[in-house]
Protein backbone atom coordinates (compact mmCIF):
# COMPACT_ATOMS: atom_id res chain seq x y z
CA UNK A 1 0.00 0.00 0.00
CA UNK A 2 2.96 2.26 0.47
CA UNK A 3 4.40 4.50 -2.13
CA UNK A 4 8.19 4.67 -2.35
CA UNK A 5 9.63 8.12 -2.10
CA UNK A 6 13.23 9.03 -2.79
CA UNK A 7 14.92 11.63 -0.56
CA UNK A 8 18.13 13.44 -1.47
CA UNK A 9 20.29 15.56 0.81
CA UNK A 10 21.09 18.91 -0.84
CA UNK A 11 22.83 22.11 0.19
CA UNK A 12 20.70 25.15 0.63
CA UNK A 13 22.30 27.35 -1.98
CA UNK A 14 21.29 28.66 -5.37
CA UNK A 15 21.48 25.98 -8.02
CA UNK A 16 21.71 23.08 -5.59
CA UNK A 17 18.65 21.41 -7.12
CA UNK A 18 20.02 21.58 -10.62
CA UNK A 19 22.59 18.79 -10.21
CA UNK A 20 20.29 16.02 -8.92
CA UNK A 21 17.42 17.00 -11.24
CA UNK A 22 19.57 17.17 -14.35
CA UNK A 23 21.27 13.88 -13.48
CA UNK A 24 17.85 12.23 -13.24
CA UNK A 25 16.63 13.89 -16.42
CA UNK A 26 19.73 12.80 -18.35
CA UNK A 27 19.16 9.23 -17.23
CA UNK A 28 15.58 9.47 -18.49
CA UNK A 29 13.99 9.17 -15.06
CA UNK A 30 10.51 10.60 -15.09
CA UNK A 31 9.48 12.41 -11.91
CA UNK A 32 5.82 12.30 -10.86
CA UNK A 33 6.26 14.71 -8.01
CA UNK A 34 9.02 16.82 -6.53
CA UNK A 35 9.02 18.55 -3.18
CA UNK A 36 11.76 20.43 -1.34
CA UNK A 37 11.93 20.95 2.41
CA UNK A 38 14.69 23.19 3.63
CA UNK A 39 16.25 24.91 6.61
CA UNK A 40 18.61 27.86 6.38
CA UNK A 41 21.53 25.42 6.03
CA UNK A 42 20.39 22.44 4.00
CA UNK A 43 17.47 20.86 2.22
CA UNK A 44 15.85 17.51 1.58
CA UNK A 45 14.58 16.97 -1.92
CA UNK A 46 11.78 14.41 -2.10
CA UNK A 47 10.78 12.90 -5.40
CA UNK A 48 8.34 10.21 -6.45
CA UNK A 49 9.09 8.22 -9.54
CA UNK A 50 8.12 4.91 -11.03
CA UNK A 51 11.77 4.09 -11.62
CA UNK A 52 13.25 4.09 -8.13
CA UNK A 53 16.10 1.71 -8.78
CA UNK A 54 17.45 3.68 -11.70
CA UNK A 55 17.00 6.98 -9.85
CA UNK A 56 18.81 5.62 -6.81
CA UNK A 57 21.74 4.41 -8.89
CA UNK A 58 22.04 7.61 -10.86
CA UNK A 59 22.03 9.76 -7.74
CA UNK A 60 24.54 7.58 -5.91
CA UNK A 61 26.84 7.62 -8.93
CA UNK A 62 26.70 11.36 -8.68
CA UNK A 63 27.80 11.24 -5.05
CA UNK A 64 24.46 12.16 -3.45
CA UNK A 65 23.25 10.84 -0.11
CA UNK A 66 19.95 9.15 -0.90
CA UNK A 67 17.23 7.29 1.03
CA UNK A 68 14.12 5.38 0.02
CA UNK A 69 11.16 5.96 2.33
CA UNK A 70 7.64 4.56 2.62
CA UNK A 71 4.97 7.22 2.34
CA UNK A 72 1.19 7.01 2.11
CA UNK A 73 -0.85 8.65 -0.65
CA UNK A 74 -4.40 9.50 0.33
CA UNK A 75 -6.91 10.43 -2.33
CA UNK A 76 -8.45 13.86 -2.18
CA UNK A 77 -12.00 13.80 -3.54
CA UNK A 78 -12.95 16.56 -5.91
CA UNK A 79 -15.41 18.17 -3.46
CA UNK A 80 -15.07 21.28 -1.28
CA UNK A 81 -13.61 20.55 2.15
CA UNK A 82 -12.10 17.20 1.15
CA UNK A 83 -8.60 18.10 2.33
CA UNK A 84 -9.66 19.41 5.71
CA UNK A 85 -11.67 16.23 6.17
CA UNK A 86 -8.53 14.13 5.72
CA UNK A 87 -6.49 16.31 8.05
CA UNK A 88 -9.21 16.09 10.65
CA UNK A 89 -9.25 12.32 10.45
CA UNK A 90 -5.46 12.15 10.82
CA UNK A 91 -5.55 14.50 13.76
CA UNK A 92 -8.36 12.68 15.53
CA UNK A 93 -6.36 9.45 15.35
CA UNK A 94 -3.41 11.10 17.05
CA UNK A 95 -1.05 10.15 14.24
CA UNK A 96 2.36 11.81 14.23
CA UNK A 97 2.88 13.45 10.83
CA UNK A 98 6.49 14.21 9.91
CA UNK A 99 5.44 16.07 6.79
CA UNK A 100 2.91 16.10 3.98
CA UNK A 101 2.49 17.60 0.57
CA UNK A 102 0.11 17.51 -2.37
CA UNK A 103 0.89 15.56 -5.53
CA UNK A 104 -0.82 14.33 -8.66
CA UNK A 105 -0.30 10.80 -9.90
CA UNK A 106 0.20 9.93 -13.54
CA UNK A 107 -3.37 8.73 -13.33
CA UNK A 108 -4.36 12.36 -12.74
CA UNK A 109 -5.58 11.59 -9.24
CA UNK A 110 -4.88 14.41 -6.77
CA UNK A 111 -3.46 12.97 -3.53
CA UNK A 112 -1.88 14.07 -0.26
CA UNK A 113 1.45 12.40 0.45
CA UNK A 114 1.98 11.71 4.15
CA UNK A 115 5.08 10.58 5.95
CA UNK A 116 4.07 9.29 9.38
CA UNK A 117 6.46 8.63 12.20
CA UNK A 118 4.94 5.16 12.54
CA UNK A 119 3.84 4.25 9.03
CA UNK A 120 2.44 0.77 9.82
CA UNK A 121 0.27 2.04 12.61
CA UNK A 122 -1.00 4.88 10.42
CA UNK A 123 -1.81 2.53 7.57
CA UNK A 124 -3.82 0.26 9.81
CA UNK A 125 -5.81 3.10 11.35
CA UNK A 126 -6.47 4.92 8.08
CA UNK A 127 -7.67 1.75 6.41
CA UNK A 128 -10.40 1.51 9.01
CA UNK A 129 -11.32 5.16 8.58
CA UNK A 130 -13.13 6.55 5.63
CA UNK A 131 -9.94 7.26 3.59
CA UNK A 132 -8.94 6.03 0.17
CA UNK A 133 -5.34 5.00 0.15
CA UNK A 134 -3.87 5.13 -3.34
CA UNK A 135 -1.55 2.25 -4.13
CA UNK A 136 1.55 2.50 -6.26
CA UNK A 137 -0.29 0.80 -9.16
CA UNK A 138 -3.16 3.27 -8.94
CA UNK A 139 -0.83 6.25 -8.57
CA UNK A 140 1.17 5.36 -11.65
CA UNK A 141 -1.79 4.00 -13.66
CA UNK B 1 58.14 -15.22 11.66
CA UNK B 2 61.77 -14.18 11.21
CA UNK B 3 62.24 -10.77 9.75
CA UNK B 4 64.32 -10.50 6.60
CA UNK B 5 67.72 -8.99 7.39
CA UNK B 6 68.21 -5.53 6.01
CA UNK B 7 71.83 -4.40 6.13
CA UNK B 8 70.58 -0.88 5.65
CA UNK B 9 69.13 -0.99 9.19
CA UNK B 10 72.42 -1.72 10.98
CA UNK B 11 72.76 1.92 12.04
CA UNK B 12 69.48 1.63 13.96
CA UNK B 13 71.12 -0.70 16.48
CA UNK B 14 74.41 1.05 17.33
CA UNK B 15 75.36 0.96 21.01
CA UNK B 16 74.45 4.33 22.54
CA UNK B 17 78.02 5.34 23.36
CA UNK B 18 79.10 4.72 19.76
CA UNK B 19 76.11 6.61 18.46
CA UNK B 20 76.94 9.56 20.72
CA UNK B 21 80.57 9.55 19.56
CA UNK B 22 79.40 9.79 15.97
CA UNK B 23 76.91 12.50 16.90
CA UNK B 24 79.55 14.63 18.60
CA UNK B 25 82.04 14.29 15.75
CA UNK B 26 79.39 15.17 13.21
CA UNK B 27 78.08 18.08 15.27
CA UNK B 28 81.53 19.62 15.65
CA UNK B 29 82.20 19.16 11.98
CA UNK B 30 78.92 20.71 10.83
CA UNK B 31 79.17 23.70 13.18
CA UNK B 32 82.62 24.51 11.85
CA UNK B 33 81.31 24.12 8.30
CA UNK B 34 78.44 26.52 9.02
CA UNK B 35 80.64 29.05 10.78
CA UNK B 36 83.14 29.08 7.94
CA UNK B 37 80.64 29.17 5.08
CA UNK B 38 77.35 30.81 6.09
CA UNK B 39 77.62 34.48 7.09
CA UNK B 40 74.16 34.25 8.66
CA UNK B 41 75.26 31.59 11.15
CA UNK B 42 78.65 33.16 11.77
CA UNK B 43 76.90 36.41 12.73
CA UNK B 44 74.39 34.62 14.95
CA UNK B 45 77.13 32.71 16.72
CA UNK B 46 79.29 35.79 17.13
CA UNK B 47 76.33 37.57 18.68
CA UNK B 48 76.07 34.76 21.22
CA UNK B 49 79.82 34.78 21.70
CA UNK B 50 80.21 31.13 20.74
CA UNK B 51 82.94 29.67 18.52
CA UNK B 52 82.94 26.23 16.84
CA UNK B 53 85.69 25.06 19.18
CA UNK B 54 83.40 25.70 22.17
CA UNK B 55 81.43 22.58 21.20
CA UNK B 56 83.23 20.01 23.29
CA UNK B 57 80.35 17.77 24.33
CA UNK B 58 76.89 17.09 22.90
CA UNK B 59 75.45 19.19 25.69
CA UNK B 60 77.30 22.23 24.34
CA UNK B 61 74.76 22.33 21.53
CA UNK B 62 72.72 24.40 23.97
CA UNK B 63 75.18 27.28 23.47
CA UNK B 64 74.12 27.57 19.84
CA UNK B 65 71.42 29.88 18.46
CA UNK B 66 68.06 28.57 17.21
CA UNK B 67 66.95 28.69 13.58
CA UNK B 68 63.34 29.66 12.89
CA UNK B 69 61.19 29.17 9.82
CA UNK B 70 61.27 32.94 9.45
CA UNK B 71 65.06 32.80 9.00
CA UNK B 72 64.56 30.61 5.93
CA UNK B 73 62.09 33.08 4.48
CA UNK B 74 64.33 36.06 5.25
CA UNK B 75 67.29 34.46 3.48
CA UNK B 76 65.22 33.33 0.46
CA UNK B 77 66.29 31.71 -1.77
CA UNK B 78 69.90 30.59 -1.15
CA UNK B 79 71.03 32.62 1.86
CA UNK B 80 71.58 29.59 4.11
CA UNK B 81 73.43 27.46 1.58
CA UNK B 82 76.82 26.37 2.91
CA UNK B 83 78.40 25.16 -0.32
CA UNK B 84 78.92 26.76 -3.75
CA UNK B 85 76.09 26.24 -6.22
CA UNK B 86 78.13 23.78 -8.29
CA UNK B 87 77.97 21.35 -5.33
CA UNK B 88 74.17 21.59 -5.08
CA UNK B 89 72.49 18.84 -7.10
CA UNK B 90 68.86 19.33 -6.07
CA UNK B 91 66.45 22.04 -4.92
CA UNK B 92 63.10 21.54 -3.24
CA UNK B 93 60.65 24.16 -2.08
CA UNK B 94 57.55 24.26 0.07
CA UNK B 95 54.25 25.44 -1.33
CA UNK B 96 54.18 28.86 0.20
CA UNK B 97 50.57 29.41 1.24
CA UNK B 98 51.63 32.64 2.86
CA UNK B 99 54.50 34.69 1.51
CA UNK B 100 57.71 33.24 0.15
CA UNK B 101 58.31 29.51 -0.09
CA UNK B 102 61.00 27.74 1.90
CA UNK B 103 63.86 26.59 -0.35
CA UNK B 104 66.21 23.73 0.49
CA UNK B 105 69.32 22.61 -1.37
CA UNK B 106 71.12 19.27 -1.29
CA UNK B 107 74.58 18.08 -2.24
CA UNK B 108 74.86 14.57 -3.67
CA UNK B 109 76.00 13.37 -0.21
CA UNK B 110 72.91 15.00 1.33
CA UNK B 111 70.63 13.20 -1.12
CA UNK B 112 72.40 9.91 -0.33
CA UNK B 113 72.07 10.41 3.42
CA UNK B 114 68.37 11.27 3.05
CA UNK B 115 67.88 8.22 0.85
CA UNK B 116 69.56 6.04 3.47
CA UNK B 117 67.20 7.29 6.20
CA UNK B 118 64.17 6.77 3.99
CA UNK B 119 65.27 3.23 3.15
CA UNK B 120 65.70 2.45 6.86
CA UNK B 121 62.24 3.84 7.51
CA UNK B 122 60.74 1.49 4.94
CA UNK B 123 62.77 -1.41 6.32
CA UNK B 124 61.39 -0.67 9.80
CA UNK B 125 57.95 -1.25 8.29
CA UNK B 126 59.06 -4.65 6.98
CA UNK B 127 59.57 -3.66 3.34
CA UNK B 128 62.15 -5.74 1.45
CA UNK B 129 63.38 -6.04 -2.11
CA UNK B 130 60.49 -8.42 -2.76
CA UNK B 131 57.92 -5.67 -2.38
CA UNK B 132 56.18 -3.40 -4.84
CA UNK B 133 55.57 0.02 -3.35
CA UNK B 134 53.23 2.59 -4.82
CA UNK B 135 54.45 6.10 -4.17
CA UNK B 136 51.49 8.48 -4.20
CA UNK B 137 53.30 11.42 -2.66
CA UNK B 138 53.42 14.30 -5.09
CA UNK B 139 56.57 14.36 -7.23
CA UNK B 140 58.08 17.75 -7.76
CA UNK B 141 59.13 20.58 -5.52
CA UNK B 142 57.51 18.81 -2.57
CA UNK B 143 60.06 16.50 -0.92
CA UNK B 144 57.61 13.64 -0.37
CA UNK B 145 57.61 12.15 -3.87
CA UNK B 146 61.31 12.03 -4.70
CA UNK B 147 62.31 11.36 -1.09
CA UNK B 148 60.20 8.23 -0.80
CA UNK B 149 61.07 7.22 -4.36
CA UNK B 150 64.83 7.19 -3.68
CA UNK B 151 64.34 5.22 -0.47
CA UNK B 152 62.21 2.55 -2.13
CA UNK B 153 64.77 2.06 -4.89
CA UNK B 154 67.69 2.07 -2.46
CA UNK B 155 66.05 -0.77 -0.56
CA UNK B 156 65.78 -2.72 -3.79
CA UNK B 157 62.00 -2.75 -3.73
CA UNK B 158 60.00 -1.88 -6.86
CA UNK B 159 58.63 1.63 -6.96
CA UNK B 160 55.42 2.50 -8.79
CA UNK B 161 55.83 6.28 -9.14
CA UNK B 162 52.18 7.25 -9.47
CA UNK B 163 52.59 10.61 -7.70
CA UNK B 164 49.32 12.19 -6.49
CA UNK B 165 46.08 12.44 -8.42
CA UNK B 166 44.08 10.35 -10.86
CA UNK B 167 42.82 8.17 -8.04
CA UNK B 168 40.88 5.73 -10.20
CA UNK B 169 43.97 4.83 -12.15
CA UNK B 170 45.96 4.52 -8.92
CA UNK B 171 43.46 1.94 -7.69
CA UNK B 172 43.57 0.06 -10.96
CA UNK B 173 47.38 -0.09 -10.87
CA UNK B 174 47.40 -1.05 -7.23
CA UNK B 175 45.19 -4.01 -8.06
CA UNK B 176 46.79 -5.01 -11.37
CA UNK B 177 50.41 -4.70 -10.19
CA UNK B 178 49.76 -6.51 -6.92
CA UNK B 179 51.15 -3.58 -4.93
CA UNK B 180 52.22 -4.52 -1.37
CA UNK B 181 52.70 -1.11 0.15
CA UNK B 182 51.95 2.55 -0.32
CA UNK B 183 53.48 5.89 0.64
CA UNK B 184 51.10 8.86 0.77
CA UNK B 185 49.33 11.27 3.07
CA UNK B 186 46.82 9.59 5.41
CA UNK B 187 43.98 11.74 4.10
CA UNK B 188 44.78 10.76 0.53
CA UNK B 189 44.72 7.09 1.46
CA UNK B 190 41.30 7.52 3.06
CA UNK B 191 40.16 9.17 -0.15
CA UNK B 192 41.64 6.30 -2.14
CA UNK B 193 39.80 3.69 -0.02
CA UNK B 194 36.53 5.53 -0.50
CA UNK B 195 37.05 5.75 -4.22
CA UNK B 196 37.95 2.04 -4.36
CA UNK B 197 34.71 1.18 -2.56
CA UNK B 198 32.78 3.27 -5.09
CA UNK B 199 34.52 1.41 -7.90
CA UNK B 200 33.65 -1.91 -6.30
CA UNK B 201 37.31 -2.69 -5.47
CA UNK B 202 37.77 -4.33 -2.08
CA UNK B 203 41.09 -3.01 -0.78
CA UNK B 204 41.09 -5.66 1.95
CA UNK B 205 41.24 -8.38 -0.68
CA UNK B 206 44.25 -6.81 -2.44
CA UNK B 207 47.86 -7.82 -1.61
CA UNK B 208 48.61 -4.40 -0.09
CA UNK B 209 49.67 -4.93 3.52
CA UNK B 210 51.52 -1.80 4.61
CA UNK B 211 51.27 1.99 4.36
CA UNK B 212 53.68 4.78 5.26
CA UNK B 213 51.71 7.86 6.07
CA UNK B 214 53.08 11.29 6.77
CA UNK B 215 53.38 14.91 5.63
CA UNK B 216 50.41 15.84 7.80
CA UNK B 217 49.39 15.08 11.37
CA UNK B 218 46.86 12.29 11.72
CA UNK B 219 44.89 11.07 14.67
CA UNK B 220 44.62 7.66 16.24
CA UNK B 221 41.02 7.60 14.99
CA UNK B 222 42.21 8.09 11.42
CA UNK B 223 44.63 5.22 11.91
CA UNK B 224 41.82 2.94 13.06
CA UNK B 225 39.67 4.02 10.20
CA UNK B 226 42.40 3.30 7.66
CA UNK B 227 43.18 -0.07 9.18
CA UNK B 228 39.53 -1.08 9.27
CA UNK B 229 38.84 0.06 5.73
CA UNK B 230 41.93 -1.49 4.18
CA UNK B 231 43.26 -4.16 6.55
CA UNK B 232 46.82 -2.83 6.18
CA UNK B 233 49.41 -2.07 8.84
CA UNK B 234 50.06 1.65 9.10
CA UNK B 235 53.38 3.32 9.88
CA UNK B 236 53.63 6.93 10.88
CA UNK B 237 56.57 8.51 9.11
CA UNK B 238 57.90 11.88 10.16
CA UNK B 239 59.82 14.37 8.15
CA UNK B 240 60.05 17.95 7.07
CA UNK B 241 61.75 19.52 4.12
CA UNK B 242 63.88 21.79 6.33
CA UNK B 243 65.59 18.60 7.57
CA UNK B 244 65.60 16.70 4.26
CA UNK B 245 62.08 15.41 3.67
CA UNK B 246 60.33 12.20 4.69
CA UNK B 247 62.44 9.83 6.76
CA UNK B 248 63.45 11.82 9.84
CA UNK B 249 61.59 9.42 12.10
CA UNK B 250 59.61 6.21 11.74
CA UNK B 251 57.50 3.87 13.80
CA UNK B 252 58.76 0.32 14.20
CA UNK B 253 56.53 -2.76 14.36
CA UNK B 254 55.65 -1.95 17.99
CA UNK B 255 53.94 1.31 17.01
CA UNK B 256 54.91 3.04 20.23
CA UNK B 257 56.41 6.30 19.09
CA UNK B 258 58.72 7.19 16.21
CA UNK B 259 62.43 6.33 16.21
CA UNK B 260 64.51 9.33 15.15
CA UNK B 261 67.47 8.73 12.86
CA UNK B 262 69.65 10.36 15.47
CA UNK B 263 73.02 9.94 13.78
CA UNK B 264 71.65 12.30 11.10
CA UNK B 265 69.12 14.48 12.94
CA UNK B 266 70.06 15.47 16.47
CA UNK B 267 66.84 16.01 18.46
CA UNK B 268 66.15 18.25 21.45
CA UNK B 269 62.95 19.14 23.23
CA UNK B 270 62.70 22.71 24.45
CA UNK B 271 60.29 24.83 26.38
CA UNK B 272 58.75 26.83 23.49
CA UNK B 273 58.50 29.96 25.64
CA UNK B 274 61.93 30.09 27.30
CA UNK B 275 63.98 28.06 24.80
CA UNK B 276 65.33 26.00 27.69
CA UNK B 277 66.14 22.34 26.94
CA UNK B 278 63.82 19.90 28.70
CA UNK B 279 64.83 16.46 29.97
CA UNK B 280 63.72 13.32 28.12
CA UNK B 281 60.12 12.50 28.89
CA UNK B 282 58.94 16.10 29.13
CA UNK B 283 56.71 17.54 26.48
CA UNK B 284 57.79 20.57 24.49
CA UNK B 285 58.80 21.79 21.06
CA UNK B 286 60.88 19.49 18.89
CA UNK B 287 64.16 20.99 17.69
CA UNK B 288 66.57 19.39 15.23
CA UNK B 289 70.15 19.94 14.16
CA UNK B 290 71.10 18.29 10.88
CA UNK B 291 74.50 16.88 11.72
CA UNK B 292 75.10 15.07 8.44
CA UNK B 293 73.97 17.54 5.82
CA UNK B 294 76.28 19.96 4.04
CA UNK B 295 74.34 21.83 1.36
CA UNK B 296 72.12 23.62 3.81
CA UNK B 297 72.61 22.47 7.38
CA UNK B 298 70.14 23.60 10.01
CA UNK B 299 71.30 24.41 13.52
CA UNK B 300 68.70 23.88 16.25
CA UNK B 301 65.78 24.28 13.85
CA UNK B 302 62.49 24.85 15.69
CA UNK B 303 59.92 22.57 14.08
CA UNK B 304 56.93 23.97 16.04
CA UNK B 305 55.84 20.37 16.52
CA UNK B 306 54.95 19.48 20.08
CA UNK B 307 56.04 16.10 21.44
CA UNK B 308 58.39 14.47 23.95
CA UNK B 309 61.37 12.14 23.77
CA UNK B 310 60.41 8.75 25.14
CA UNK B 311 63.11 7.84 27.68
CA UNK B 312 62.53 4.06 27.80
CA UNK B 313 64.25 1.78 25.27
CA UNK B 314 62.01 0.24 22.62
CA UNK B 315 61.28 -3.50 22.68
CA UNK B 316 62.38 -3.71 19.03
CA UNK B 317 66.01 -3.30 20.09
CA UNK B 318 66.72 -0.15 18.12
CA UNK B 319 68.91 2.19 20.13
CA UNK B 320 67.53 5.26 18.37
CA UNK B 321 65.38 7.25 20.77
CA UNK B 322 61.71 7.72 20.04
CA UNK B 323 59.34 10.68 20.07
CA UNK B 324 55.61 10.52 20.65
CA UNK B 325 53.45 10.67 17.57
CA UNK B 326 52.70 14.24 16.64
CA UNK B 327 48.96 14.66 16.53
CA UNK B 328 49.09 18.32 15.70
CA UNK B 329 51.60 20.51 13.99
CA UNK B 330 51.51 23.96 15.47
CA UNK B 331 51.45 25.32 11.90
CA UNK B 332 47.92 23.97 11.52
CA UNK B 333 46.89 25.55 14.76
CA UNK B 334 44.93 28.75 14.62
CA UNK B 335 43.80 31.18 17.24
CA UNK B 336 40.23 32.34 17.38
CA UNK B 337 38.77 34.53 20.11
CA UNK B 338 41.92 33.98 22.11
CA UNK B 339 41.67 30.19 22.01
CA UNK B 340 44.28 27.94 20.40
CA UNK B 341 42.52 25.44 18.16
CA UNK B 342 44.03 22.36 16.54
CA UNK B 343 42.08 20.73 13.70
CA UNK B 344 42.67 17.41 15.49
CA UNK B 345 40.47 18.65 18.35
CA UNK B 346 37.69 19.31 15.89
CA UNK B 347 38.21 15.85 14.40
CA UNK B 348 37.84 14.27 17.80
CA UNK B 349 34.56 16.16 18.22
CA UNK B 350 33.31 14.68 14.93
CA UNK B 351 34.29 11.20 16.01
CA UNK B 352 32.56 11.47 19.33
CA UNK B 353 29.34 12.18 17.40
CA UNK B 354 29.90 9.38 14.89
CA UNK B 355 32.90 7.11 15.36
CA UNK B 356 32.42 5.16 12.14
CA UNK B 357 34.32 7.59 9.97
CA UNK B 358 36.07 10.93 9.95
CA UNK B 359 34.07 13.20 7.66
CA UNK B 360 35.48 15.54 5.07
CA UNK B 361 35.35 19.00 6.53
CA UNK B 362 36.50 22.55 6.07
CA UNK B 363 37.06 25.31 8.58
CA UNK B 364 36.65 28.90 7.42
CA UNK B 365 37.63 31.82 9.63
CA UNK B 366 36.23 35.25 8.92
CA UNK B 367 36.22 38.62 10.64
CA UNK B 368 33.16 40.80 11.02
CA UNK B 369 33.40 44.58 10.49
CA UNK B 370 33.19 45.01 14.27
CA UNK B 371 36.35 42.91 14.67
CA UNK B 372 34.68 39.76 15.99
CA UNK B 373 35.87 36.48 14.50
CA UNK B 374 33.62 33.69 13.23
CA UNK B 375 34.45 30.06 12.62
CA UNK B 376 32.37 28.15 10.09
CA UNK B 377 32.78 24.39 10.05
CA UNK B 378 31.28 22.58 7.09
CA UNK B 379 30.92 18.83 7.42
CA UNK B 380 29.99 16.47 4.63
CA UNK B 381 27.11 14.14 5.43
CA UNK B 382 27.57 10.47 4.65
CA UNK B 383 24.64 8.48 3.28
CA UNK B 384 24.50 6.38 6.47
CA UNK B 385 23.91 9.57 8.45
CA UNK B 386 21.24 10.89 6.13
CA UNK B 387 17.63 10.61 7.20
CA UNK B 388 14.53 11.77 5.39
CA UNK B 389 13.39 13.07 8.77
CA UNK B 390 14.31 16.75 8.97
CA UNK B 391 14.33 16.65 12.77
CA UNK B 392 17.07 14.02 12.73
CA UNK B 393 19.19 16.07 10.36
CA UNK B 394 18.79 19.14 12.56
CA UNK B 395 19.75 17.01 15.54
CA UNK B 396 22.87 15.74 13.78
CA UNK B 397 23.95 19.30 13.02
CA UNK B 398 23.28 20.30 16.63
CA UNK B 399 25.24 17.34 17.99
CA UNK B 400 28.30 18.35 15.96
CA UNK B 401 27.91 21.89 17.16
CA UNK B 402 27.57 20.88 20.84
CA UNK B 403 30.56 18.55 20.76
CA UNK B 404 32.74 21.22 19.18
CA UNK B 405 31.68 23.74 21.80
CA UNK B 406 32.27 21.19 24.57
CA UNK B 407 35.80 20.41 23.37
CA UNK B 408 36.96 23.89 22.31
CA UNK B 409 35.01 25.98 24.76
CA UNK B 410 33.91 28.30 21.97
CA UNK B 411 30.99 28.22 19.62
CA UNK B 412 31.30 27.59 15.89
CA UNK B 413 28.78 27.83 13.08
CA UNK B 414 28.33 24.26 12.00
CA UNK B 415 26.79 23.39 8.69
CA UNK B 416 26.26 19.93 7.28
CA UNK B 417 26.75 19.83 3.53
CA UNK B 418 26.13 17.29 0.79
CA UNK B 419 28.77 14.66 -0.04
CA UNK B 420 31.46 16.01 -2.35
CA UNK B 421 30.63 19.64 -1.56
CA UNK B 422 34.11 20.23 -0.15
CA UNK B 423 36.83 20.17 -2.81
CA UNK B 424 39.35 17.34 -2.39
CA UNK B 425 43.07 17.90 -2.42
CA UNK B 426 45.28 15.00 -3.32
CA UNK B 427 48.37 16.23 -1.56
CA UNK B 428 48.30 17.55 1.94
CA UNK B 429 44.67 18.22 2.86
CA UNK B 430 44.01 21.87 3.49
CA UNK B 431 41.41 22.08 6.24
CA UNK B 432 41.66 25.63 7.50
CA UNK B 433 40.88 28.69 5.41
CA UNK B 434 41.75 31.82 7.31
CA UNK B 435 40.14 34.75 5.51
CA UNK B 436 40.57 37.17 8.38
CA UNK B 437 43.53 39.07 6.92
CA UNK B 438 41.86 39.74 3.63
CA UNK B 439 38.36 40.57 4.83
CA UNK B 440 39.62 43.11 7.44
ZN1 LIG C 1 61.08 0.23 18.13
Amino acid sequence: MYLKQLSVFVDNKPGALYAPCSALAEAGVNLSSIFLADTKDFGILRVITKDNEKALNVLRENNFAVKLTDVLAIEIEDVPGALSKILKTVESMGLDVLYMYAAVGTSGKPVMIFRFDDADNALEKLRDADCTIVSSEQFFA
Amino acid sequence: MAKPYNPVSAADYLPRHLLQEIQLKRLQNIIKHEYDNVPFYRQRMDEKGVKPEDIKTLKDIQLLPFTMKKDLRDTYPFGLFAVPMNKIVRLHASSGTTGKPIVVGYTQEDVDSWTNCMARALAAGGVTSNDIIQNSYGYGLFTGGLGAHNGIEALGATVVPTSGGNTERQIMLMRDFGVNGICCTPSYFIHLCEKAAEMGVNVKALPIRVGFFGAEPWTQEMRQRIEEASGIETFDIYGLSEMSGPGVGIECEHHCGLHIFEETFYPEIIDPDTGEVLPDGERGELVFTTINKFGMPMIRYRTRDLTRIIPEPCPCGRTLRRIDRISARSDDMFIIRGVNVFPSQIESAFLSVDATALPHYRITLTRRPDGLDDMLIEIEVREEQFSDDMRKMNELQKKFSHEIERILGIRAMVKIVQPGAIPRSEGKAKRVFDLRNTTK
